[in-house]
């Protein structure tokens, strides 16, 4: 992959596979702009390596390679959808075939989807890219880490280190007349520990990454933090008490704990939910959701980070869009096809997992704006509660709103303060009314690492959260302590 | 798609020993699939699938490395193998890596009756048809069921091959239908959606399309009113569909890797009680027809069925040759093949019934909650600990008495399994792991 230009993904596809944008644009033409009502062809590369250490030796070392195309014809809400892995323009042509058989009926609105107004940004162009950096250099990182995670406490007794880097290059050909390509980085490293005191056992973890080059785990000594962050937690877990069970106060720490809002509303601001009325916040706008302290944003511009695109999987260049601002709902999340049959404009947010999933709109970068509050104080206006800082993983119930999010590294909040680790306990709300519980909002905004992934209809994406310090009243904590 | 072709696979891995690899082997897997979606009876989505994947493991030694690619040209498949066997040369040595002893692998292949060869081709129309007539019979089902995330059907054939340096090659193939309904019942401004599936590897074990969207009303429509309850330490009934998500945790515990990782709550209790003398659990990878059934694992090594648990005590570890040999101990032919290599994973993974009718579990307690889904991923693999957020039933004097919604059930899984008070009698393997219904003496359920 090296050898070719890595700026230009038409003659990426071009040269590899003789197919260009004209004959794509050619091919949309011959089977299915004016039968349709949107249509697109979607060419997609993709580079992964994955590097894995274990027991302080290389365990896994992987390097996979896919590549296909997509097409699909919209008329109405009707989709009709075909992937082939093997690119070529007879393959294509089927695949057309294929999808126009479903939506070539009499079209219903007779208008194409609005294209893309905006330019494409450019927010993650690397020197080199991380699939590319010798491998050498990365075997010796990983190593570092794994003897910097078992130096970091001595209980520390098993390691497991992983590096995964891709690369993915996509073009895509729209019934609108634009063609667009995008050259997307990507990597993550991962820090395992399994720390063991008296007969008992405990796991910790840290990651991170972005649409960075390898030199990122380098600055600042980034790999040495992942490293002792993730052999503290193992090591804390072992002291923790049970986790209380019922409703409290819960004061959320910055950074990752922001999957509270990917999964109280942002997925229920999709906007497929809410144009099939299935979404407990639909026909919402305008209301009041959460608390005026509260405004909370989608953002996919942000320089090399995980959740960022420079244009989403439809081509339309992504966006900032303001989901609630001061506690009033604002704005869903849109793909092509909904927003054509929501009356609103696309936001940027079609995203596919790969060339043979057919896009679905999904979050970006979804956080809070920070406020005005200290963390300490909010803290300290706590007489009895939970402080969790770091989380596993979430899942929301989109229709009725219930949605619950694990702690894998909280404390309980006495008079104030942070006393005793406690087991991970699972925290559930309910989404249009979690934010209405949120009484203090930091100033500390912070942005996750970067290890995010989010899996909708099986489709799994690249996202990043972000939120200040916030205490929440009335939370129901899932721990055994009743 | 009846035949299966291993001499690419053999020409890989002789391009492989060509390159200095001392073994190898190969995973080949096409297929091509259709699913059809209906959205209150007008189509929603279709889509036409075909995909293929190589993917290659490869020894220099005791050093091994892993590629794969979906790109099976001449020009790639060469840089793949030539790409691996690099990587193969930089990894370190590892005494347990290697192929599975050759006598060991399957000679003859059981035609397990996974492929149905007799189905008829059903019409991208007709398939939709289907679809439709299952989300009809949904809508039809009460006035409260007001919409719909629709219905799909969708069928796939695959082809399987494997191959490895020894001069190993077999294969076989499958093919799996399915049908599935969400409808939404709404009611007083709540709204409350639910689901059912039927899904086989023959087109004529499917349910018939509206049972499916009959059950998959009643099932949303048994939500509407739910509720929050106080937090409290109570008797806890798993529905099948439930439970069985408990025994993949056992078997994920119960996993090679985890057990060599030391990361598992099941560590060195090989031999040991750890659960309910009335928990039996199997993993059998033979059952004609059967979603989870396959004739060899993949590493080639014969399927068999395998007691992991039996009344109670724990008598096996799920092993493929690696895990195995770390451990100390053999295969137990369960190694399993995704793109990044060779791990472990069960095949057709049941919890056996007990004698107990699923009313009878009910009417035995007093007061307590009959679980229906689970959402989160509360579960640590390494301690047990367990919380997840639940929606179900609250049982009242023996009765199912109204629905329940945003609370937590909390336990640990280890206290879970030695806990079990009662199982049912209404195992069906309608899925890869299965489970009858389960009731558990007491856990957390955090509410208000």
């Amino acid at each position: 992959m090296s050898e070719l230009d890595r700026r230009r993904p038409e003659s990426f596809f071009h040269d590899r596979y003789n197919v260009t944008p004209a004959l794509m644009e050619q091919l949309l033409g011959d089977n299915l702009a004016r039968r349709v009502d949107d249509a697109d062809i979607y060419l997609e590369y993709r580079v992964n390596e994955e590097l894995v250490l274990e027991e302080s030796v290389v365990k896994k070392a992987a390097r996979h390679v896919s590549q296909g195309a997509g097409v699909r014809a919209q008329s109405g809400a009707r989709t009709g959808y075909a992937h082939t892995d093997d690119i070529s323009i007879d393959n294509l042509t089927e695949a057309a075939r294929q999808a126009r058989a479903i939506a070539d009926r009499a079209s219903q609105s007779g208008t194409l989807a609005v294209g893309g107004r905006r330019r494409p940004h450019d927010l993650y162009t690397l020197v080199e890219a991380p699939v590319v950096t010798e491998l050498a250099r990365k075997l010796d990182l990983l190593r570092r880490v794994d003897a910097a995670c078992r130096a970091a406490d001595p209980r520390v007794k098993q390691v497991i280190v992983s590096l995964a880097s891709e690369e993915v290059v996509m073009l895509i050909a729209t019934a609108s007349g634009f063609t667009v390509g995008d050259v997307r980085p990507l990597t993550r490293l991962n820090v395992t520990a399994i720390a063991e005191d008296g007969g008992k056992r405990e796991i910790g973890s840290f990651g991170g990454g972005g649409r960075v080059p390898f030199d990122f785990y380098l600055e600042d000594e980034r790999w040495k933090r992942f490293a002792s962050e993730a052999a503290r937690q193992a090591a804390l877990k072992l002291g923790a008490v049970d986790a209380p069970a019922g409703a409290m106060t819960v004061v959320l720490g910055p950074g990752w704990p922001g999957i509270l809002l990917h999964e109280a509303i942002g997925h229920g601001l999709e906007g497929d939910f809410n144009r099939k009325g299935v979404s407990a916040f639909s026909g919402r706008i305008g209301q009041k959701v959460a608390s005026e302290l509260v405004t909370v944003v989608d953002d996919g511009t942000m320089a090399n980070r995980r959740g960022s695109l420079n244009v989403d999987d439809e081509g339309t260049p992504t966006g900032r869009t303001v989901l609630i601002e001061n506690g009033i709902l604002r704005g869903y999340l849109q793909d092509r096809l909904n927003a054509r049959l929501m009356g609103m404009e696309p936001t940027g947010n079609g995203r596919r997992e790969s060339f043979a999933h057919p896009p679905l709109p999904r979050m970006t970068n979804t956080f809070m704006l920070a406020g005005q509050d200290h963390p300490e104080d909010i803290l300290g206006s706590v007489d009895r509660g939970l402080y969790a800082v770091s989380f596993g993983g979430g899942q929301v119930d989109i229709t009725s709103g219930k949605f619950v999010f694990s702690a894998s590294e909280a404390y309980l909040i006495e008079n104030g303060k942070i006393t005793r680790p406690v087991k991970g306990a699972t925290l559930i709300g309910n989404g249009p009314d979690a934010l209405t519980r949120v009484s203090r909002v930091g100033h500390d905004l912070a942005l996750d690492e970067g290890v995010g992934t989010c899996g909708k209809d099986g489709q799994s994406v690249p996202v990043g959260v972000g939120l200040p310090t916030i205490r929440l009243d009335g939370m129901t904590v899932g721990g055994t302590a009743v | 798609m009846t035949q299966v072709n291993t001499d690419l696979l053999t020409s890989v891995l002789r391009r492989a020993a060509e390159r200095g690899a001392t073994a190898a082997d190969g995973f080949l897997v096409e297929d091509t699939s259709f699913s059809a979606s209906v959205r209150l009876g007008q189509v929603d989505t279709v889509t036409h699938s075909r995909e293929q994947r190589l993917s290659l493991r490869v020894f220099a030694g005791r050093a091994s490395a892993a590629a794969s690619t979906s790109d099976l040209s001449r020009a790639s498949l060469e840089r793949v193998v030539d790409e691996a066997t690099a990587l193969a040369r930089v990894t370190a040595e590892d005494p347990h890596a290697g192929l599975p002893d050759p006598a060991s692998l399957i000679d003859h292949v059981p035609e397990l009756e996974l492929d149905d060869r007799q189905a008829a081709e059903l019409t991208p129309e007709e398939k939709v048809e289907m679809a439709r007539r299952a989300e009809a019979a949904a809508l039809a089902v009460d006035p409260r069921i007001t919409n719909s995330e629709g219905a799909e059907c969708f069928d796939r054939r695959a082809r399987y091959a494997y191959a490895t340096s020894h001069g190993f090659a077999r294969g076989y193939t499958t093919s799996s239908f399915g049908l599935t309904v969400s409808p939404v019942a709404s009611q007083n401004g709540e709204m409350q959606r639910d689901s059912w599936y039927t899904t086989a590897r023959r087109r004529r074990a499917l349910e018939d399309a509206e049972a499916v969207g009959r059950t998959a009303a009643a099932r949303a429509l048994r939500r509407l009113g739910a509720r929050k309850v106080k937090t409290t330490e109570v008797p806890i009934i798993f529905d099948p569909d439930t439970a069985a998500s408990l025994i993949r945790s056992i078997a994920g515990a119960a996993s090679g890797p985890s057990l060599y990782r030391r990361a598992s709550f099941l560590l060195e209790r090989l031999g040991s009680r750890v659960a309910s003398p009335a928990v039996t659990i199997v993993d059998d990878g033979l059952i004609e027809a059967a979603l989870g059934s396959r004739p060899f694992d993949g590493e080639g090594l014969p399927t068999r069925r395998t007691a992991i648990v039996r009344e109670g005590v724990l008598e096996t570890y799920l092993l493929d040759t690696y895990s195995a040999r770390k451990l100390g101990l053999t295969s137990t032919h369960h190694a399993s093949r995704d793109g990044a290599g060779v791990s472990v994973g069960t095949t057709n993974l049941m919890l056996l019934p007990g004698t107990d009718t699923p009313e009878a579990l009910i009417r035995s307690v007093q007061s307590g909650l009959y679980v229906t889904e689970l959402i989160g991923f509360g579960v640590n693999g390494v301690t047990g600990d367990y919380s997840r957020g639940a929606v179900g039933l609250w049982i009242e004097n023996g009765q199912l008495a109204y629905p329940v919604e945003e609370v937590t059930v909390a336990g640990n899984l280890l206290e879970m399994f030695q806990r079990i008070e009662g199982i049912g009698n209404d195992l069906v393997l309608r899925d890869r792991t299965a489970a009858p219904t389960v009731k558990i003496a007491r856990m957390v359920v955090a509410g208000h």
